[in-house]
Order: C-alpha cells, then sequence, then structure tokens
C-alpha cells in the first residue's frame, strides 16, 4: 500500500546520513540464488525496513488481493539502466533489473500501517535468459529472511476489520506457483509495473508525483509519453470511477494475470483482462467449459443483471478449493472486491 | 588451430554425453513435510532426472507443480504409492504439469478438490500406470477430471484408472495427437472424452459405470476448436448406469444416464470393433450442439462419422431421453441401439453430414434443428449411409515418448 512506503521513506529520509554500501548486483545475477535475502543488499537495515537509496518505491491502481496483506513494492534498477515503455503489458527491463515486493500484516487490519509484521519478501529479478522469482520468508524475530523454494503455509494472527481475532492461512507461493500467475506464454513475466497499473501519483521524499513522470525523470524509463496520453487502469477503491471501470479494473488485477489468452487460463477462453473487449470472452452469458463444481450449478460465468446466478461472482466468493478463484493467493473473501463486482454485474442490462 | 578446436568440441561432446547419462534420482519419503520435500524435488529436478516417491501414504495440504522439462514422477506401483490430497487447501489440482517430456507413472492420486493430474501446454506428456480417484463414490463434489491433458502435444494415457470425477474421468482437451489406451474409467459422469482435440486413439479402454462411456465433443468459443479424427476401437462399453452427478451448468451435466458412446459436433470420428452393452439410453448417439453460440467458425454437428462392426448387445431399454419410455415400448421394448438427432444444418450453409452408420438398427429422430426435439420425425432403418468415409491414420507419438505397436 502506499501509506507503507511513504512510511518507509520517512524511515529513510531520517536515517540518510551514511551512504548505504550498493545493492549487490552479482547476488542478483548468480545461479544460485543467496540463502537469506540480506545478500543482495536490497535493504540497508537486516529487518528490511530501510530501503537502498537505489530503489525506487510504487504502487499499483489497481493491486492483487492478498488476504488483506499489507504490500510494498520497489524497483532496482542496475545502475545506467533504463526500463523501456510499452503501452500494454509490463514494461521491458534491462537485465539485474529487480523487483522487490514485501508482504506484512499489522497486528490489526483496521489500522493497517500500525505495527507491521513481514511474513515474506518476493522478488522478480530479470536475467540474461529470462525472469527468476524467489521469495524470502521472514523469520519470527524479524531479523532474517531465508529462501524458500517449495511454499509453506505461515498462521497468521490479526484483528480483523470487525475487530475480532482472526487466523490468516497464509500461503507463501512455491517457485512454480509464482509462475503460474507470473506466465505469459509459458514464460516467467512481471504483471504489475505496466504503463496503465502505474500512471497514478505516489507520494515520494520529494513531494507527490505521476509515476510514469517520476520514473522518467528519475532515469529509470526511456520512450513513456506524458501520463495523459498514456493508457490508466481505474483505481478500484475510487468511488468517483465510473462503476465498470473500478470492476473491470478488478477483475482484471486479480483474474487477469491468469484468464488472458496468453496466460495459464488460456483454455477457459475466458479472459479477464482489460484489453479483452469481446463480451462473450469476458464472460458475458458464457457456459462454463473446465469448471467442474466450480459451476455452483450455475449456467454462466456473467449471468448479466443477476450476480446471484454468475458463476464468476460464486467463486469470488468461496474458499473452497477446486471452486475458489483465484486458485492462489488468497484464503478469504476478499468481501469489498465481491462487493464491487456485485453492483457491476447487476448493472449489466440484463438480456434473458 | 583447426585440429585444437576439433578437439575442444570432440571434448565438450563427451562431457555433453557425460552429463546428461548421469541422470539423477531424487527420492523422497512419506512422512512429516511430505509436501515442501516432493515440491522441492519437483523444483530441484533436472532435465533427464527422476524423482521417485517410496511406497506409502503421502498427505498434502496444497497442489504440487512440475515445470521442468523430461523429468519422470514415479511411484513405487499404482497401489503401493498414494498421494492423498483430502486435506488440500488450495490450488485447482493435485499435480500440474507445464513442462515438456514429463511421465508420471506408478502412484494413485486421492481425493483433490479440484482435477487430479493436470498438463497444460505440454508437449510428450505421459500418464501411465497411474490411478486417480475419489474414494468417496460419485458425487458432485468432486473434482471435475482425472486426468487432464489441456492444450497439450503428443498425449500419451496408458494403464490409467480413474473413478469419480464430477465431469470426465480422462479428459482431453485443445490438444493434438493422443494416445489413450489399456485404461479404465468407472463411476465418473463421462468415462472417457476428447473433447475439442484432433488426432486421437482410443483404444483398448474399459469404460463402465459411468453415466457415459466415451464422448468426443466439438464446443464454441474456445481457444482450439474445430476438433477431428479420433478413433474408438476395442473398448469395452459396458454397463454406463450410473446416475449423471455433475454439477449443473457443466455441459456433460446433460448426458443422459446410460449412454455408451456419445459424438458431438466434431467431425471424422470412427467408432468399430467395439464391445457395447447394458446403456440404457443407447449404445451411439450422435447428437448437434444444441445451445446457443455466435461463434462464426463453430459447426454444430457431427459429420464425416463411421460407426461399423461393433458388438452390440442389449442397449436401450430405458432412454433417459423426453418420451423415451415410449419411445422404447413403441419400438418393441427397446430403442435402436445408434441413435442420430438428424440434424443436416443450421445457421451456416454447408454440405448435408456424411455419416455411415453400419451397425444398427439406426432411430433418425430428423430433428429440424439442433436440440429441436418437438420437431422429432424417428425413422428407423437397418443401416445409414454409405461406406467411403476414409478413417484417420494411427496415432503416432514420438518413439522417444512411445514404442510404435508392431
Amino acid at each position: 500500500m502506499r501509506r507503507w512506503a511513504v512510511l518507509l521513506f520517512a524511515a529513510l529520509s531520517l536515517g540518510a546520513a551514511r551512504p548505504a554500501p550498493p545493492v549487490n548486483l552479482a547476488a542478483l545475477l548468480a545461479e544460485t540464488p543467496a540463502p537469506s535475502l540480506d545478500a543482495y543488499g536490497l535493504f540497508t537495515d537486516a529487518g528490511a525496513r530501510t530501503p537502498n537509496p537505489a530503489l525506487t518505491p510504487y504502487a499499483l491502481n489497481t493491486p492483487l488481493f492478498s488476504d488483506y496483506a499489507e504490500k510494498s513494492r520497489f524497483v532496482f534498477l542496475p545502475p545506467g539502466t533504463k526500463a523501456t515503455y510499452t503501452p500494454t503489458g509490463a514494461f521491458a527491463f534491462p537485465v539485474g533489473a529487480t523487483l522487490v515486493k514485501t508482504f506484512a500484516y499489522p497486528a490489526d487490519l483496521r489500522k493497517p500501517a500500525a505495527r507491521l509484521k513481514l511474513i515474506e519478501t518476493r522478488l522478480l529479478i530479470r536475467k540474461a535468459q529470462g525472469w527468476v522469482a524467489l521469495t524470502y520468508v521472514w523469520n519470527d524475530a524479524q531479523s532474517q529472511a531465508v529462501l524458500k523454494r517449495g511454499g509453506v503455509r505461515l498462521p497468521v494472527s490479526v484483528i480483523d476489520r470487525a475487530g475480532k481475532p482472526l487466523t490468516i492461512d497464509y500461503a507463501v507461493p512455491n517457485a512454480n506457483q509464482c509462475k503460474e500467475c507470473h506466465s505469459l506464454s509459458g514464460e516467467l513475466s512481471p504483471i504489475g509495473p505496466s504503463a496503465r497499473n502505474l500512471n497514478g501519483d505516489l507520494t515520494y521524499s520529494s513531494g507527490s508525483e505521476n509515476q510514469l513522470a517520476h520514473w522518467t525523470k528519475a532515469g529509470l524509463l526511456s520512450g513513456a509519453p506524458a501520463p495523459g496520453a498514456a493508457p490508466r487502469t481505474a483505481v478500484w477503491t475510487d468511488t468517483k470511477a465510473p462503476l465498470s471501470d473500478r470492476a473491470r479494473a478488478y477483475l482484471d488485477a486479480n483474474c487477469g494475470h491468469c484468464h488472458n489468452p496468453l496466460g495459464m487460463a488460456s483454455n477457459s477462453g475466458l479472459f479477464l483482462n482489460l484489453e479483452e473487449e469481446d463480451p462473450a470472452k469476458q464472460g458475458i452469458l458464457r457456459r462454463p467449459v473446465a469448471a467442474g463444481r466450480g459451476s455452483g450449478g450455475l449456467e454462466f460465468d456473467i449471468d448479466p443483471g443477476r450476480p446471484e446466478t454468475s458463476i464468476l461472482l460464486h467463486r469470488m466468493n468461496s474458499v473452497e478449493p477446486g471452486v475458489m478463484m483465484p486458485e492462489l493467493g488468497r484464503s478469504l473473501v476478499d468481501e469489498d472486491g465481491v462487493a464491487l463486482v456485485r453492483d457491476y454485474l447487476r448493472s449489466l442490462p440484463a438480456s434473458r | 588451430m583447426a585440429a585444437s578446436n576439433q578437439f575442444m568440441l570432440a571434448w565438450v561432446f563427451a562431457g555433453a554425453l557425460a552429463s546428461s547419462a548421469q541422470a539423477a534420482t531424487l527420492r523422497v519419503a512419506p512422512g512429516a513435510d511430505a509436501q515442501e520435500r516432493l515440491q522441492t524435488a519437483l523444483l530441484d529436478a533436472k532435465p533427464g532426472d527422476t524423482v521417485a516417491l517410496d511406497a506409502g501414504k503421502f498427505s498434502f495440504t496444497d497442489g504440487l507443480s512440475l515445470d521442468i522439462d523430461n523429468v519422470t514422477v514415479t511411484g513405487a506401483g499404482q497401489d503401493k504409492t498414494v498421494l492423498s490430497f483430502a486435506g488440500q487447501k488450495g490450488a485447482g489440482e493435485g499435480l500440474l504439469i507445464t513442462s515438456d517430456g514429463v511421465t508420471v507413472r506408478d502412484l494413485t492420486v486421492q481425493d483433490t478438490k479440484g482435477d487430479g493430474l493436470k498438463s497444460k501446454g505440454a508437449d510428450r506428456i505421459s500418464f501411465v500406470s497411474v490411478t486417480v480417484e475419489w474414494t468417496g463414490g460419485p458425487k458432485e463434489t468432486n473434482g471435475a477430471y482425472g486426468v487432464y491433458p489441456v492444450s497439450s502435444t503428443n498425449v500419451l494415457i496408458d494403464k490409467v484408472t480413474v473413478r469419480g470425477a464430477s465431469d470426465a474421468g480422462i479428459y482431453v482437451g485443445q490438444s493434438k495427437n493422443i494416445i489413450v489406451r489399456n485404461s479404465r474409467a468407472e463411476f465418473n459422469v463421462a468415462g472417457i472424452e476428447i473433447e475439442n482435440s484432433t488426432n486421437a486413439d482410443v483404444f483398448d479402454n474399459v469404460a463402465t459405470h459411468n453415466t457415459g462411456g466415451i464422448l468426443v465433443f466439438d464446443l464454441p468459443g474456445l481457444p482450439v476448436m474445430g476438433g477431428h479424427s479420433t478413433r474408438i476401437f476395442r473398448n469395452q462399453v459396458v454397463d454406463n448406469d450410473t446416475a449423471n452427478f455433475a454439477p449443473k451448468g457443466n455441459i456433460v451435466a446433460s448426458v443422459p444416464v446410460g449412454v455408451g458412446v456419445m459424438l458431438m459436433a466434431n467431425r471424422d470420428v470412427h467408432v468399430f470393433d467395439n464391445a457395447i452393452s447394458g446403456n440404457q439410453t443407447s449404445a451411439v448417439m450422435l447428437i448437434s450442439f444444441s445451445r446457443s453460440f455466435d461463434d462464426k467458425a463453430y459447426n454444430p454437428l457431427p459429420r464425416d462419422i463411421v460407426v461399423r462392426d461393433n458388438r452390440i448387445g442389449r442397449n436401450g431399454w430405458l432412454p433417459a431421453l423426453p418420451g423415451g419410455k415410449e419411445l422404447a415400448s413403441a419400438m418393441g421394448g427397446s430403442a435402436p441401439p445408434v441413435m442420430w438427432d438428424g440434424v443436416t444444418a443450421y445457421a451456416t450453409p454447408g454440405p448435408v453430414p456424411r455419416l455411415y452408420l453400419k451397425d444398427g438398427p439406426v432411430l433418425n429422430l430428423n430433428l429440424t434443428a439442433p436440440g429441436a426435439l418437438e420437431t422429432a420425425r424417428p425413422s428407423v432403418s437397418a443401416t445409414l449411409g454409405s461406406p467411403g468415409l476414409a478413417e484417420p491414420p494411427p496415432v503416432v507419438l514420438p518413439a522417444s515418448q512411445d514404442k510404435p505397436v508392431a
């Protein structure tokens, strides 16, 4: 979340007296991943509260729901290199580029920036032969994060949004599961840092600025047009934006990484990425193909005007494996997302 | 320099050969942390390696996955190594394979929450001597597919058993060059289903106690469409008598109980030398896709179909279709074993479907449009159509995957 990035940067400006050692590019590009996160020098403290000044924070207009985890995101580019702007999909990143995403929980979901406990830090590293995904899991003492390739489930206890104790069965993905979402035609690929999902303001230590403009000015990005001329994903929580834009943005971020013509769910023919224009491929009056019991006894992915008989909402509203969608990355229902998509489905003109 | 280069080259090649000969076996035993230990082995394996699971019962809480080419995952035997997913909390299948040249063999997969064994976008994928089952019997809450290669090329399914799938036991979708043989599908909704796929040989299998035995379908609106060229031969398609337990909304939920072989909206399908009996609705049904679709490239009619030389026993005594009981009694106690909906045209003009239904008698419903049962004008003939439709050539898999049948 943006809030959290701001906090980290407040910490950074306070502790900026000593120059930090550079990020360890050799370690990032080594064939064998480092056993613990600190080897990369991406953060200047062992607890990863202070990012290396070579990292730039970023935030997405509409992110994936991850069981209410708070996420901080940073990009690192090797000195002197830039990403290349593309209007669709993630930017083209140079070798050595690293995306750093940390998942954390506050003690109380109602106070999302307070008493954050780090759970895992995920790296996407651009190597010469392609992207590599690694995940590092934090110890209880919050002093070290160690490489975890095989995945693990970690119970996380918080106070939920209603003020009640909640234990989240948090799943750290295994390396293949990283790719199940981060896959384009079978190749690992970033999802978040695309023109349209970065095209929004972020509060930097220097003040608030559009991220595309900031990246260009900071020498991180070449070829970007002015933000007004670049595509833009709606902010799903922005109630001033049109309902359909918000809901399509939500479906894009939460479903479109698999449900697109090059993703893991390409065989379904159901495409929920924002670029899809065919209503039938978006699921409207579309019958399921391989949903199995995920269909919930319903006939259509989207039954326009009738959220209660739409398979899409049924699967968003489930926590039952084999039914729930997305298949990975959550164990709870995103109630706000369900409410948004329900309103959107209800707003679609009924045709039968 | 040239000589020296040649020497270097020879040396490099010798090295490459040596390393490829040193394929490793990564052993995994049942017990605590089996999830992480097996998944880590599946990540650590190098091309050519074998991941070997010891005998015993493994319990998993999440799906497993393999994304490395040319790896064999083997148990100690189809009845000795059991992978139980009864406690599964996440993922859409038990084991997902997304790499090429993979073989899964000699193990049993139980009670996955979604599909059992799935491959997506894999070339040369083999499932040999594996069982996938839901141990609580046929239930709507069972996973959809047992063995599920999709968007794959060169598929071998051999000596596989699947029971209890709430959609299809053995399901091959949007794939090409497929062999399904020596396998057993029972107590599923569909026993074996070939869908939106091309060049499949389905032979020497047993499909029994399913709702429908063997299905060959083509569905609209999918990335791969226009399935064709399937041969179904030397199978036993008997006693498919399990009430349909598929969740509504899925296409197989519309399969009536007691269908031996069902062909829908596909072409160049040849059904021969099978034993088909004990199926209360029909031995062989040819029907058109009757739901609405707006896909211009899609042809909803079964066409270029041959049904010949099958050993057809008692079938059709109580067709689970509207008016089925009346139909059977009007026909002297049972409906003719081979049934065609008789649809010869749909929205897009095209040639009349060619059929050769040598086995009979044949019931032609003479529907005027897909699904238009109210227009039925049933007629019966000893056979229907004439010979001359070319049989698809036998499916041959790469030699590295399967020894050609002598």
